[in-house]
């Protein structure tokens, strides 16, 4: 059984967002980028357990994304995986990043493939489904955990209010959130690793963007925190219905 | 043309969130010249949907199936691609949940149409087709602009109150042509959490964090939350230790909410927590600590021992509803 594992690179939940350019862009100077949470510690990771318990034979890895992406999928190369594929292309936009992942993904015949929940700068959570329905297949989203027999899958996930679980034939795309696996930490041996492995690059023929920012806005400052003394609770439900509206 | 809009129902009774979907839907199609169509599948009563005209429907197109559910994403976009198509729609409206997260995307790709996830504002449609949305965990909004000619649109619950109007739908029935493929998935099981109300739904949310010392007390998080009819919730390092259930945590890699109110107890406000809770309208910090950061993004703030603050809040607010009656 081949994996597939989508990775996608994100700014560092500490750093400090600025903008530029007349609000149009982000000042990406002081911004470290990291590997999206939900990719690293689940998706990354649940896929690495099944070939450590041998139901997987393989698990790529793939990120869309300029060469400056490039410390990030060695990083999730790092943590294991066979191979990793960076398509050479800006990943602004879900529909276009599915494309090209879609793309390559139909040339391997993978039998699953594993995403996050979402990506924490634009919290879109739409390139999985999106990759779905271009690979002709079930998408099952917000799994919080994931079991393999033969070419049945049963997953966990949340659901309006509750949770369900769900059984269905591979091939499959699934969106992974908290519960699927432990986050790992990288260790020296998977680091001098990764420096070997395959990282292959490709060239996509260029589709164009269905969407663009364009513009930022920075949230508007709290006013300041109006402090209620701890006995005078009675004070603090007349603000919230009074001034607040709340109740 | 008109505007399509997926609307959700338990059991029949169409959700709340999904009225605020009609309604944007509607002020969208008001702003571009045109109606509102609804498009809902299942078991409901002719009356419900009638009742979707008080939100500013015009018309409701009903798939009369009731093996449908709704983790059957492939059938429900092929039930909103057809009726778009059907409709000649150039707008299609779902909301930002974990149902219409599985679907929009899918129906974006079928009509080559841009995505816009988590709107807060109705497309501004003078600046192309923008509308506003949180990024960057809370840090900045950024305003999305989608370029082709058919847009998705997924609406943040909660983002604009309703008001309810008279106005009458007709309604028609869809037909669609289902596949064996749109029916890939089989639940097994469902497990809802009865009697509690769904944190991602809940207008008024109570939070507890390490600050409340142990399971043992959160009868004191419950009390305040069953006087307020909130939901509850509660900081990473909770779950973790199996103080609360994990649907509960929110934050960067929990739960996103943007309630009315979120009440904070004994939580220290760390940035991974901000993430999931920043969007909220107001917030009142309790903290022990007047340093504590979480001071910084609150509306109000009671520098107190939850212990004690807690319990005199849930009386003042039983005082105060005995006194609105
Ligand atoms: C990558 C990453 C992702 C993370 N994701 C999340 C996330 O999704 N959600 C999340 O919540 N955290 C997340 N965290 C953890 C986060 O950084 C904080 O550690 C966590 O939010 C702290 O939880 P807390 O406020 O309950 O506990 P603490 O930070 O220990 O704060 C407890 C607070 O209670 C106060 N207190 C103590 N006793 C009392 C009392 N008797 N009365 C009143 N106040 C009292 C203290 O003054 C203190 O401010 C993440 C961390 C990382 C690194
Ligand atoms: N540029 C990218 N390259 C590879 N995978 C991505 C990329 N962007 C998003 N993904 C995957 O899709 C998931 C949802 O991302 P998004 O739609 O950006 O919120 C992420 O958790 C990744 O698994």
């Amino acid at each position: 059984m081949k994996v597939l594992v989508c990775i996608s690179h994100v700014p560092d939940t500490v750093a400090k967002i600025v903008l530029k350019d007349n609000n149009t862009a982000i000042d990406e100077s002081g911004i470290t980028y990291i590997i999206n949470p939900y990719d690293e510690w689940y998706a990354l990771i649940r896929a690495l357990e099944l070939k450590e318990t041998g139901v997987a034979n393989a698990v790529h890895l793939i990120t869309v994304g300029r060469a400056n992406t490039e410390p990030i999928i060695r990083k999730a190369l790092a943590l294991g995986g066979d191979e990793a594929i960076r398509i050479d292309a800006d990943s602004t936009d879900a529909y276009v990043t599915a494309h090209y992942i879609a793309e390559y993904a139909k040339s391997e015949n993978y039998d699953l493939v594993l995403c996050g929940k979402e990506s924490i700068d634009y919290a879109n959570g739409a390139v999985g489904p999106m990759l779905a329905e271009l690979l002709d297949v079930d998408f099952v989203g917000f799994a919080t955990d994931i079991k393999l027999d033969g070419q049945t899958i049963t997953i966990k996930r949340e659901i309006d209010g509750g949770e369900e679980t769900d059984s269905l034939s591979l091939p499959v795309v699934i969106s992974c959130q908290k519960g699927v696996a432990e986050a790992r930490i990288p260790n020296m041996r998977g680091i001098m690793a990764a420096r070997t492995k395959p990282l292959k690059t490709i060239t996509p023929a260029a589709i164009s963007a269905v969407t663009n920012v364009a513009y930022y806005e920075l949230p508007a400052a709290k006013s300041g925190v109006k402090l209620i003394a701890p006995d005078q609770m009675d004070e603090l439900v007349s603000l919230l219905h009074a001034e607040a509206k709340v109740i | 043309m008109s505007v399509i809009v997926l609307v959700e129902h338990t059991e029949g009774i169409i959700k709340k969130k999904s009225l605020e979907a009609v309604q944007y839907a509607s002020a969208i199609a008001k702003n571009t010249g045109t109606t509102a169509t609804a498009v809902i599948a299942g078991n409901v009563a002719e009356s419900e949907m009638q009742s979707l005209g008080n939100y500013g429907a015009n018309k409701v197109l009903h798939v009369a199936d009731d093996k449908l559910n709704p983790s059957q994403h492939r059938a429900f976009a092929r039930i909103l691609v057809t009726a778009a198509r059907q409709e000649n729609s150039t707008v299609i409206v779902t909301l930002h949940d974990v149902n219409g997260r599985a679907i929009a995307p899918r129906v974006a790709i079928q009509l080559k149409a841009g995505l816009i996830s988590g709107a807060l504002s109705l497309p501004d449609t003078d600046k192309g087709f923008v509308s506003k949305k949180s990024a960057f965990s809370g840090k900045a909004f950024a305003f999305v602009n989608v370029i082709s000619d058919v847009k998705v649109v997924m609406l943040a619950p909660n983002s604009f109150p309703l008001v309810k109007a008279e106005g009458s739908a007709a309604i028609e029935k869809l037909v669609v042509n289902f596949e064996d493929k749109d029916f890939g998935v089989k639940v097994l099981s469902v497990d809802k959490i009865s009697g509690e109300i769904p944190l991602s739904d809940a207008e008024l949310v109570v939070s507890g964090g390490r600050g409340l010392k142990g399971p043992e007390n959160w009868g004191l998080i419950e009390d305040l939350a069953k006087e307020l009819g909130a939901a509850t919730a509660c900081s990473r390092p909770v779950a973790d230790a199996h103080w609360r259930p994990h649907h509960e945590h929110v934050g960067q890699t929990g739960g996103t909410i943007r309630p009315n109110l979120y009440i904070a107890a004994g939580i220290s406000g760390a940035i991974q927590h901000l993430a999931g809770v920043s969007g909220s309208k107001t917030i009142v910090v309790i903290n022990k600590d007047p340093e504590a950061p979480f001071f910084k993004a609150a509306n109000y703030g009671v520098v107190g021992d939850v212990m004690e603050v807690l319990p005199r809040l849930t009386e003042a607010l039983r005082k105060f509803k005995s006194q609105q009656h």
